[in-house]
């Protein structure tokens, strides 16, 4: 936790993912609906736990969540994941997000078409 | 290298106590246990004795509870291990557990599992598998099968980096070696009776994964990577006692790991644990209700029968456990203790 002389010296404390469960102190409704529908997303279903595991470690990549990183590196692990699926999941990402970069590419060549002679 | 060898201070029980009870955790084992059904943790029973051979063997795993390692002398004596072989013949003991160090390197390896298979006792034998490649010894699959012997095998991963960053460079292929020299003489194989039981401990500061899946994912990957069979898998939570312990301090992981098998206690688990049904001995004859509580010098409690020498069925059966920071170990998710999750 932040100290009083420095509450805000970092946007992100990794001690502060256990304090998750605090969001739900105010608008608790809402807090109780969400964290019942996020304990059933990750019940083991179609996929298993395993499998929405490396999807949720993917997704956290992708949005960048520092918490959500750690959290779902232990939870893959905790799966039975090892570095080499977990790293390929990453890479899924990395292909997603760089091929939607890339492929917005086809935007500026319509545009480029648009405006040359 | 064992911490013994090293003089490391961790090398004292002692000191690994005051560490664990040092430590800030939200709640005591005792507490926890009392908020189950069960109220305190009691034996039931003692179907299992366990002798703990002693702590030389040929590796030397980062993870090891025994600091059991190639430079450790301890190994049961004559005295005591008559004395063990004679509780045999109590007829509610049904099982004999071997386990050490490498019990394998003890000379009379051979002559306990005879007299223990001869008197109609399960016999399980906590193998490191690499021994088993070593010429004094690669006789010992087929007189395990001769024997009936289930062999309980350790192999953390399926796969050479985990293994070997726990066990030591070239463990997993000299492990994948011993289990096809198994396979061979039938374990593992459908309809043939010979039970060889994989044992899975995670490779780091985390518990071990669901056992089911990690079964499956163990079947397929050693079937199609190397041809091996297995009977079952059975996952087991790294215990922070000796190196494991040693190991969580120096990377910094000690306040998380038992944060996490606080908070992942199961009452239902415990209901489970080993020592409810088991009595440990150690090298030196001392009683133990685990192995575990042996590695911290904990014995008996106190007012029961503390060697072998005195052991007493009647006072054993139903006694009051002796507990610690550690017993979070086997009571975490879906349990652990050395008989792996519940199913």
């Amino acid at each position: 936790m932040p100290t009083d002389d420095q509450p805000h010296a970092h946007y992100y404390h990794a001690a502060d993912l256990d304090r998750f469960s605090e969001i739900g102190e105010a608008a608790p409704d809402l807090a109780r609906k969400f964290f019942d529908y996020y304990g059933a997303v990750f019940a083991a279903g179609a996929l298993s736990e395993r499998e929405k595991a490396l999807i949720a470690l993917a997704v956290a990549h992708a949005i960048q969540c520092p918490y959500c990183i750690d959290a779902y590196s232990s939870k893959c692990l905790e799966k039975g994941s090892n570095a080499d699926q977990m790293t390929e999941a990453l890479h899924v990402a990395a292909a997603i997000r760089g091929g939607a970069s890339l492929v917005h590419g086809v935007q500026m060549r319509n545009h480029v078409e648009r405006q040359s002679m | 290298m064992s911490l013994v060898l090293d003089r490391h201070p961790l090398a004292q029980p002692q000191l690994q106590m005051e560490r664990l009870e040092a430590l800030d955790l939200p709640r005591s084992f005792e507490d926890a246990i009392a908020a189950t059904p069960l109220g305190e943790l009691r034996s039931t029973t003692v179907t299992t004795l366990q002798i703990n051979l002693g702590k030389r063997c040929n590796q030397s795993c980062r993870h090891c509870h025994v600091d059991a390692g190639p430079d450790r002398a301890e190994v049961m004596s004559d005295d005591v291990l008559d004395q063990c072989l004679a509780l045999l013949r109590q007829p509610e003991i049904e099982a004999l557990d071997i386990t050490g160090g490498a019990p394998e390197l003890h000379p009379r390896f051979t002559e306990i599992v005879e007299i223990a298979a001869a008197a109609g006792r399960q016999v399980m034998d906590r193998c490191n598998l690499t021994i088993l490649t070593k010429p004094t010894h690669r006789h010992l699959p087929a007189f395990f099968a001769e024997n009936r012997v289930e062999v309980v095998c350790s192999l953390p991963y399926y796969q050479a980096r985990e293994t070997d960053a726990q066990r030591g460079t070239g463990v997993f292929d000299k492990s994948i070696e011993a289990l096809r020299m198994l396979n061979e003489v039938g374990y593992g194989r459908a309809g043939g009776g010979l039970v060889l039981t994989v044992v899975a401990n995670p490779t780091g500061a985390f518990l071990p994964a669901p056992q089911a899946s990690l079964e499956r994912d163990f079947r397929a990957r050693l079937r199609r990577a190397h041809g091996i069979e297995f009977t079952r898998l059975i996952t087991i939570a790294n215990m922070p006692i000796a190196r494991y312990l040693e190991w969580l301090e120096r990377s910094g992981n000690i306040d998380r790991y038992m944060s996490k098998l606080v908070s992942s206690f199961n009452g239902r688990a415990a209901e489970g644990v080993m020592c409810r049904n088991t009595i440990s001995v150690g090298w030196d004859g001392s009683l133990y209700d685990c192995d575990f509580n042996q590695m911290l010098a904990m014995k008996t409690a106190n007012g029961y029968p503390r060697t072998v020498f005195d052991f007493d069925l009647e006072r054993l059966r139903d006694r009051r456990i002796a507990v610690g920071p550690h017993c979070f170990g086997c009571t975490a998710g879906q349990g652990s203790s050395c008989g792996g999750a519940l199913d």
